[in-house]
């Protein structure tokens, strides 16, 4: 429901900081990134050139994708360089 | 390829916070850089930290009402006018920490190509000179993107814009980019650098380093657009390093005056490998327009030979 | 209370802002502002005010500097005329959009080519749209007065808007007036320091100046527009207020000899004094004149105006600035949609008068009064806009 004059903060501020995560960019993906943990080596080059970002660091510094937001650039599969991650089509195998 | 020696606050990339001040849910295309660039100087802040954003891309992405991606104090006023913006934040937070105790916090402007080198390079200049402390990045995609695609200032020699199209009689844009850090260095600032985010390290310390300088400081940060130079995606920063490793685009700090050139590129690969990778540059390789790639050739070949004995290598 | 002194009408100006406790100045120098600047940064490079003097490289800047500053919480004053207006055009709209209440002094000129100094009113009516709060003078004493006001009028929360004080250029801000100024700590308690519910805070991180498309941006259009209805209530309440420490009376309007008056002339600005002396003469010769002065241009006392011309017989409506191709002056436009929904309409006509700092004379307001009661006595308007003064 889009809300009224009198229910929204003046002078267009919004006052909620970082709340575009209630807009999910994943589907836009055509294309999806795939880790192999197997050959991973945590150098997190995926995690820190991640425009999104929709690449989880976890404390171990290993990855993981998060498609909630994921829009499928490729960037991350290209620049990996152990190559741990490809990409498929998004919906199939 | 040697690195020269970079100033690190910053020694892995694992040193970088975890912390993402720039929230996902952004609007940005798929592979674009400015949101790589913006999320990295973030990650280099030193605490709290207001950013004021020129009209462009980032600031039209990142906050589609209702929604916004900043979790930092953010503000957009204008196209030409970030630095402008920034200097009254500044100015106000300086006087309010002496009369009321407020924290002066650090400030960055984010500007585009178009609101730095053109429209907004007077209130770049005014902030400047009068010495405002805060950080301008210019991310620098190289064209109006966000009204799409059109030549500013910062355009390439030779590169297709809708503005600037790859005529039959005019073979796409024929003047020379703007040297930006020179025109930040005639003001006596204090620094100014360079830098892709295909050396994600060398940025994040130089963005650090601007950040802990008292007074203006100015960084001129690549920002390969697939969109506006037509490749896919998945190049963006195989690209930004490539227009490093052709020296298209040389990484470099001016500190106090003294020019350094961070990234040395003794062994330059042809520019042809960095060009025939974007569609902006395609009608270049025809047999008609053999001269312009000349002209670019020469371009990079006089720059790189100016910075030389800029940074006393030569 | 307070003391009598000497001042121009620019340095009247610098005066209030300097006891409102302002905290960042940022202003452009143009031509007949520039003493109101000189002042401010003198105060400030003496340590009689404390705040941050930004001296910027144009008008656009300054109006962006004060927006940059208004955000952070803190109190912002700026001053400019005529092409500066102009520059800064672009980001009057958008300082009231994004709730500043930056106050501004608007030191009348007119607007080139050819290039001029003196006063028209073109740079205070083309922000007529802008949504701020415009607050006229008509004399330095009013300069004074309506700057105090101002800081309180648009930082109140119910208007949050920037509002501009003008004054004529030359004709007040180089004219040397006997005025009283209130005592600093009178100001003072009158102007606290600005306490701002929404700002650039890192404990409580904002996002100001977003894109907003169809589905927002009519909204927050619709809550500017409440801003300006609240504020022709603030305006009287602030008016209420300062008569308290000042003694001195401001309305909306200002009203002389208009109860039985047959032709009224209504003005903005200094003609207002001229007027007035010329209808107190025609009274003595047993002509029911009267004069009606704008005090608030915006938002516009369409009520007050109406009350107050209801039972004249004609109006006549100087405007110090043209607009070729308009029914008629932008405060003609405004004073005959006024009436136009009164049952006995008065006759109205507009004068175009003072251009470019032209003296508005005694002579041509007495003709201005005649020509009422020519078209009065033949039941009609003839000329609907006349141009006095120019050959």
């Amino acid at each position: 429901m889009l809300k009224g004059w009198k229910e929204i903060p003046i002078g267009g501020m919004i006052l909620e900081p970082g709340n575009s995560v209630n807009f999910k960019t994943g589907d836009w993906r055509a294309m999806k990134p795939v880790i192999d943990k197997s050959k991973c080596v945590k150098c997190l080059m995926c995690w820190t050139l991640c425009p999104e970002p929709a690449i989880i660091r976890h404390d171990d510094n290993s990855v993981d994708i998060n498609y909630d937001f994921c829009k499928g650039c490729g960037i991350c599969a290209k620049i990996c360089p152990r190559k741990a991650i490809t990409m498929v089509p998004e919906g199939g195998e | 390829m040697d690195r020269g020696e970079i100033m690190s606050y910053f020694r892995r990339l694992a040193d970088l916070p975890k912390e993402e001040l720039l929230a996902p849910g952004h609007r940005l295309c798929a592979g674009c850089a400015a949101s790589i660039i913006a999320r990295l100087a973030l990650k280099a802040t030193r605490g709290p930290t207001i950013v004021v954003n020129a009209t462009g891309c980032l600031e039209v992405a990142t906050t589609i009402y209702p929604y916004t991606s900043w979790r930092v104090p953010w503000v957009h006023v204008a196209f030409e006018n970030a630095a402008a913006v920034a200097s009254g934040i500044e100015a106000a937070f300086r006087i309010m920490e002496k009369k009321y105790g407020v924290k002066k916090p650090d400030i960055i402007a984010f500007g585009g190509d178009g609101g730095t080198f053109d429209i907004g390079i007077q209130a770049l200049s005014g902030a400047l000179e009068r010495g405002h402390d805060f950080v301008y990045i210019c991310y620098d995609n190289e064209a109006y993107m966000n009204t799409g695609i059109q030549r500013s200032s910062a355009t390439p020699l030779g590169a297709w814009t809708t503005t600037s199209p790859a005529g039959r009689v005019i073979p796409g844009k024929l003047e020379r980019k703007k040297d930006l850090i020179g025109i930040a260095v005639a003001h006596g600032v204090e620094y100014a650098a360079t830098a892709s985010p295909a050396y994600p390290l060398d940025l994040v310390n130089k963005v650090r380093k601007a950040i802990e300088v008292d007074g203006p400081a100015v960084l001129h940060i690549i920002s390969p657009c697939p969109r506006g130079w037509r490749f896919d995606p998945s190049e963006t920063i195989e690209i930004a390093r490539l227009a490093v490793e052709t020296r298209f685009f040389p990484i470099y700090e001016v500190e106090k005056g003294e020019y350094k050139i961070n990234i040395k590129v003794p062994k330059p690969k042809p520019v042809e490998e960095y060009l025939k990778r974007q569609g902006r540059f395609k009608h270049i390789f025809l047999p008609e327009n053999k001269w312009v790639l000349e002209r670019i050739k020469q371009t990079i070949e006089e720059n790189w030979n100016r910075l030389l004995e800029l940074a006393g290598e030569k | 209370m307070g003391k009598v002194v000497g001042l121009m009408g620019d340095e009247a100006v610098a005066q209030a802002v300097r006891q409102s406790n302002v905290d960042v100045i940022a202003a452009y120098p143009i031509t007949p502002q520039t003493i109101i600047v000189e002042r401010l940064s003198e105060y400030v490079a003496n340590g009689e005010l404390d705040a941050a003097f930004v001296p910027v490289e144009s008008e656009h800047s300054a109006l962006s500097c004060c927006v940059g500053a208004s955000l952070t919480g803190a109190r912002v004053f700026t001053a400019s005329a005529a092409n500066g207006i102009a520059l800064m055009f672009e980001i009057t709209f958008i300082a009231s959009s994004m709730r500043c209440p930056i106050v501004m002094a608007i030191v009348n000129r007119a607007f080139s080519a050819p290039i001029n100094i003196h006063c028209s009113h073109d740079d205070t009516v083309a922000l007529r749209d802008a949504s701020w709060v415009h607050l006229i003078s008509e004399s330095v004493q009013e300069a004074y007065d309506n700057t105090v006001q101002a800081f309180k009028i648009a930082e109140d929360p119910r208007v949050l808007l920037p509002t501009s004080i003008s004054l004529d250029g030359f004709i007040l801000s180089h004219c040397l007036e006997r005025i009283e100024m209130l005592d600093d700590e009178v100001v003072s308690e009158f102007l606290p320091p600005r306490k701002a519910e929404y700002k650039l805070d890192p404990e409580k991180p904002i996002t100001f100046g977003p894109l907003a498309l169809y589905d927002y941006y009519f909204e927050f259009k619709r809550q500017q527009e409440e801003a300006m209805r609240n504020a022709l209530t603030v305006v009287k309440e602030v008016a209420k207020k300062y008569e308290e420490i000042s003694g001195r009376k401001y309305g909306t309007i200002k009203k002389f000899m208009t109860d039985d008056a047959d032709v009224v002339l209504v003005c903005m600005g200094s003609a207002a004094g001229t007027a007035r002396v010329v209808a107190k003469s025609l009274r003595k010769e047993g002509k029911k004149v009267g004069v009606l002065s704008v005090r608030l241009f915006r938002p516009f006392p369409t009520e007050d105006v109406r009350e107050t011309l209801e039972n004249a017989k004609a109006v006549a409506v100087i405007d110090r600035s043209s607009a070729p191709g308009c029914v008629g002056g932008p405060l003609f436009e405004d004073i005959c949609t006024a009436l136009y929904d009164l049952p006995e309409r008065p006759l109205t006509y507009n004068i175009i008068a003072g251009l470019g700092g032209r003296d508005i004379t005694p002579d041509q307001i007495k003709q201005m009064y005649n020509i009422g009661f020519k078209y009065i006595e033949k039941g009609k308007v003839e000329d609907k806009v006349l141009w006095i003064g120019v050959r």
